[in-house]
C-alpha cells in the first residue's frame, strides 16, 4: 500500500511538471520581453539593447531544418528589408538543440545564411535558456516587440502571414500590419496567430 | 540495459515482420488507397474529429513526413491501431506534408512503410483559423494528437511511446 502511494505521489509530480512545462508559461501580450546576448553567425555576441536606435524588434524562433521556416526564410528577408531602417529590425534566433538537428547547427546556420543573403542577425539560442522564456514552441514562431520605459514590450505573438504555401496568396500580413500599427502609434489588429510549424527540437 | 535493448529490438523486429506478413496480401489496395489519397480542407476534415461512431474511440494524429519526431511516433499509433482493431478503436493519421509534396514523399513514404491506419491529408492554410477549432490550447507544433470518443475528447501537443499512447487510450476505453 505504501508502495502504490509513493507511485501514485511519483506519477502525480511527474504529471504536474509536465503539465506546467508544456502549457501556460512564455510571454502574454503585453508582457516585457528578456533581453539575450547570443552569437551571431558572425562569431559576435548581439543583444537587443546594441539596438540603439530601434523603435522595436522582429524577433523570428526560425531554423534551417524546418520546411514551414524554409518556406518563409525570403518573407522574413523582406521583413527585415523593409522595417529594419523604420526601426524595427528583424532578429533571428535558432533554437533546436544542434545534438538533435545537425542541420541546424552554427556551421549549417552560416552556410544558409551566406546562400540566402541574410542581412539581420541570425542567432544561436545556445543551452536553449531564451526560447522557453519566450514561450516559442515551434519555428517559425514570432514575436514583435516595441521598446518602452519598462522594456522591450510584446506586441504580437504568432505566424509571419496566412499562407505559408504561397507567398503571392496571402491575404493577410500579421506581422507587417503590426509593425505598421506600431510605427503609427496604434493598437496592434491581430495580437496573436495560430501556424502549423515544426516543434522545436530539445 | 543491453538486455532492455536487445528486448526492445526483437519486439520491433516482430511487430515488423508481422505487419509485412499481414500486407502482403493488401499491396493492392494499399497502392489504391495511395492513389486515392483523401486531401481535405478543415470543413471536411472536422467530421473526423467528432464521432462518426458512438461506439468508437479515435486516435487523431497531426503529423508529417518531414517532422521527425512525428515518423518516429508512427509506429506507435499504428501498433495501437493494430492491437485495438477490434476494440473499437480508430487510428487516424493527418499528414499535413505540403501539396506539392504528396506525390513526392507522402506516397513514396506510404508505400515503404505499408501504413495500416487511415491517412487524411490536411491542405488548408488558413491554419489561425483552423487550429483553435481542433484545440483552443495547440500552438500548431506538430506532433498532436485527439483522442476522443461520445463522452470524453484529450487533446496532446507533445510526442507519445507506446505505452504512453496506450495508456492515454485506456482512459477512453472500458
Amino acid at each position: 500500500m505504501k508502495h502504490t502511494l509513493k507511485i501514485v505521489l511519483a506519477l502525480a509530480v511527474v504529471f504536474a511538471t509536465s503539465a506546467f512545462t508544456s502549457v501556460g508559461t512564455g510571454y502574454d501580450i503585453g508582457d516585457i520581453a528578456t533581453d539575450f546576448e547570443l552569437e551571431n553567425i558572425d562569431g559576435k555576441m548581439v543583444s537587443m539593447k546594441d539596438f540603439k536606435d530601434a523603435k522595436g524588434f522582429i524577433v523570428v524562433f526560425t531554423c534551417n531544418t524546418c520546411p514551414y521556416a524554409v518556406a518563409y526564410e525570403d518573407r522574413v528577408e523582406a521583413l527585415n528589408k523593409k522595417y529594419a531602417d523604420k526601426g524595427y529590425p528583424v532578429i533571428a534566433i535558432m533554437p533546436n538543440n544542434t545534438d538533435v538537428k545537425p542541420g541546424d547547427s552554427m556551421e549549417n546556420m552560416k552556410a544558409r545564411a551566406k546562400a540566402k543573403g541574410f542581412t539581420f542577425p541570425y542567432l544561436m539560442d545556445k543551452g536553449q535558456k531564451i526560447y522557453p522564456q519566450y514561450g516559442a514552441t515551434k519555428t517559425p514562431h514570432v514575436y514583435v516587440l516595441e521598446k518602452t520605459k519598462k522594456g522591450p514590450q510584446v506586441k504580437y505573438i504568432g505566424a509571419i502571414d496566412d499562407n505559408y504555401q504561397d507567398a503571392s496568396a496571402v491575404t493577410k500580413t500579421y506581422v507587417e500590419d503590426a509593425v505598421d500599427a506600431l510605427l503609427e502609434g496604434k493598437e496592434v489588429p491581430e495580437q496573436k496567430t495560430r501556424a502549423i510549424g515544426c516543434s522545436i527540437k530539445v | 540495459m543491453k538486455y532492455v535493448v536487445l528486448i526492445v529490438t526483437i519486439v520491433l523486429f516482430s511487430f515488423g515482420n508481422e505487419t509485412h506478413r499481414v500486407s502482403l496480401s493488401e499491396e493492392n489496395t494499399l497502392e489504391l488507397t495511395g492513389d486515392s489519397l483523401k486531401i481535405f480542407d478543415f470543413n471536411q476534415l472536422q467530421n473526423y474529429l467528432s464521432s462518426k461512431d458512438v461506439n468508437k474511440t479515435y486516435v487523431v494524429n497531426f503529423w508529417a513526413t518531414w517532422c521527425a519526431p512525428c515518423v518516429k511516433e508512427l509506429p506507435y499509433f499504428e501498433q495501437l491501431n493494430a492491437n485495438y482493431l477490434n476494440k473499437d478503436v480508430e487510428v487516424i493519421l493527418v499528414s499535413l506534408d505540403f501539396p506539392k509534396q504528396i506525390d513526392k514523399k507522402l506516397k513514396p513514404f506510404l508505400q515503404k512503410n505499408k501504413l495500416k491506419s487511415e491517412v487524411i491529408v490536411l491542405n488548408d492554410v488558413d491554419s489561425n483559423t483552423w487550429i483553435p477549432k481542433v484545440n483552443e490550447n495547440w500552438s500548431g507544433a506538430i506532433p498532436a494528437t485527439i483522442i476522443y470518443n461520445k463522452s470524453k475528447k484529450k487533446f496532446y501537443e507533445r510526442s507519445f511511446n507506446y505505452n504512453e499512447l496506450e495508456t492515454e487510450l485506456k482512459q477512453f476505453i472500458k
